[in-house]
């Protein structure tokens, strides 16, 4: 099978030192067994993800993803462009719809990049990982190569808000999306097709303006975690991801729960699965370890 | 002449034109029937004042300050529960972030809304590099109330800063500078000529 290759959008939160660079560490080591190659966008910009409105209009927002997609067309030319971040991949493949639909917003945007040097065709296809996974692996190749299955390991797939709405993973239902529930089986642990949150919002990026409001949403989402004996929480957004695994302290103290729920990414699930070490696996990007993982990683 | 004066003058018979003419995908809003189904999606729905089928009536009976000056669309938290249920197809989402912009732009925002305060650092954050930095991201946000609430959200986040940093999800070097786009003077140029396109854009009477 010849290596399968993709302009890269990695977003601001997985860079290096950032809340969400354990996804990266995570994802990397997944192509690799799926001999995927990921190629960074040379010089991508942050793309506001859902919360730029404020400061910024529509056309400076469109521009910002513009901007990124250019840079794609121009160093990546015929590769799909990915995203793991599902803000990162919302904000972009809107942008680029809303730029296909309204001609006068493209000829604007094209001004702006002007600009920098650069110019959007927009011809390129915007895909989330998951979609990849899907629809250009299969279940049977992800399913081929797991080495050691996660056996009695209880995942409550949850799957949030924008991986699902509203483009989500063709053939899915918005409200009740199956596809995380098969990659846990694929992976050979239990999955939990009834966990009633897993498109529950997390209240998103409003987990830093309105805590309160937010954490009693996170905490509706651990609360029936645990009702179906759920291990472990598994999820492909990364604000998801921090929104539910960090706040558990906090969400103790306001409400004299005892939450250690470990959060993890499916990349996570499936290094671990394919065999490969906790390093590789991202584990030590746990604050709240996955104790079955790590004992799994380290056999 | 204030932006909100010059905007109430364009548009004196019409709030509803005002909307489609400024507001991002607010030619949409005269779509809505009125079922209600999105007022019932949205998770923070408890504390809006007026949810978005409201807000869409309220637009076309023309209450121009209740709208704008509302804390409503700044309770949505980008869910899109709504977009995918509407029978109508409204891209009810971006009409909030489209309302909430408005909003700013012409200076009605409530006193003190500490999404528009948290989103306007986010943006200011991203224009300065090209790229968020979360710590100084983070250290506004604690401040962004003054001083005195600042410590006192910065210890309850402490720990969470700690568990941050040892599982190195955090860095304290970001603070000395950090990522950055390497072309950040075309960068800026361009976002710089976006605004001026749409600031031109929408001071021209009917948009
Ligand atoms: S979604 Fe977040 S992380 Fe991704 S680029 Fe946009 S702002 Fe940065
Ligand atoms: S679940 Fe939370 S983080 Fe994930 S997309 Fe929804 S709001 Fe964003
Ligand atoms: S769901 Fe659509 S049609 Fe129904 S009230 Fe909301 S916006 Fe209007
Ligand atoms: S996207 Fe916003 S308006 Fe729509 S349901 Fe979610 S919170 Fe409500």
């Amino acid at each position: 099978m010849a290596k399968r290759e993709y302009s890269f959008y990695p977003g601001c939160s997985s860079q290096k030192g950032a809340s969400s660079s354990n996804l990266m560490t995570s994802v990397q080591t997944m192509c690799e067994e799926l001999d995927i190659q990921l190629n960074e966008i040379p010089d991508w910009n942050c793309c506001a993800a859902s919360i730029g409105y404020a400061g910024g209009g529509e056309l400076p927002r469109l521009t910002l993803s513009a901007r990124n997609i250019a840079l794609a067309e121009k160093h990546h030319a015929g590769q799909d462009l990915v995203a793991t971040c599902a803000a990162c991949w919302l904000s972009t493949r809107e942008a680029a719809e809303r730029l296909e639909e309204d001609a006068k917003l493209m000829t604007e945007a094209n001004q702006a990049l002007d600009e920098a040097d650069l110019k959007l065709e927009n011809k390129t296809p915007i895909k989330h990982m998951v979609e990849v996974l899907i629809e250009d692996i299969g279940y049977e190749e992800m399913g081929g190569k797991v080495k050691k299955p996660l056996e009695g390991i209880k995942i409550a797939g949850y799957v949030g808000c924008q991986t699902n709405r509203p483009f989500g993973i063709v053939g899915e239902s918005f409200e009740n999306p199956v596809y995380l529930d098969k990659l846990v089986d694929t992976l050979g642990a239990e999955s939990i097709p009834a966990y009633e949150k897993k498109v529950q919002c997390c209240g998103g990026a409003l987990a830093f303006s309105e805590p309160e409001k937010s954490q009693e949403m996170v905490k509706g989402i651990i609360e029936a975690a645990y009702d179906h004996g759920a291990d472990m929480i598994a999820t492909p957004c990364p604000v998801c991801q921090m929104n539910v695994e960090v706040y558990q302290d906090q969400i103790n103290a306001t409400y004299a729960t005892k939450f250690a729920m470990p959060v993890v990414y499916y990349s996570t699930l499936m290094a671990v699965a394919y065999g490969r070490n906790a390093r590789d696996a991202a584990l030590d990007g746990q604050i709240i370890p996955a104790k079955k993982l790590d004992e799994l990683a380290a056999k | 002449m204030t932006a909100n004066q010059a905007m109430i003058e364009n548009y004196r018979n019409s709030f509803l034109k005002e909307v489609e003419a400024n507001v991002e995908e607010g030619e949409w809003v005269k779509m809505c029937m009125q079922c209600g189904v999105c007022s019932g999606s949205c998770p923070l729905g408890k504390f809006w004042d007026h949810p978005p089928q409201e807000i869409f009536m309220m637009i076309r009976a023309g209450k121009r300050d209740q709208v704008l000056g509302s804390d409503s669309m700044w309770m949505c938290t980008s869910c899109y529960n709504c977009i995918v249920r509407c029978p109508r197809e409204l891209p009810i989402t971006h009409i909030m972030h489209g309302l909430a912009h408005y909003a700013k732009r012409l200076g009605l925002v409530p006193a003190n809304q500490p999404t528009a305060k948290f989103a306007q650092k986010f943006w200011d954050n991203l224009m300065a590099k090209g790229r968020v930095n979360e710590l100084k991201l983070g250290l506004s946000l604690y401040f962004m109330n003054g001083f005195g609430e600042g410590v006192k959200v910065a210890m309850k986040n402490q720990k969470l800063g700690m568990n941050m940093m040892k599982a190195k999800r955090m860095n304290p070097m970001e603070i000395m500078g950090g990522h950055a786009v390497q072309d950040l003077s075309g960068f800026q140029k361009a976002i710089k000529k976006a605004a001026e396109l749409e600031d031109a854009r929408i001071a021209q009477p009917g948009g």
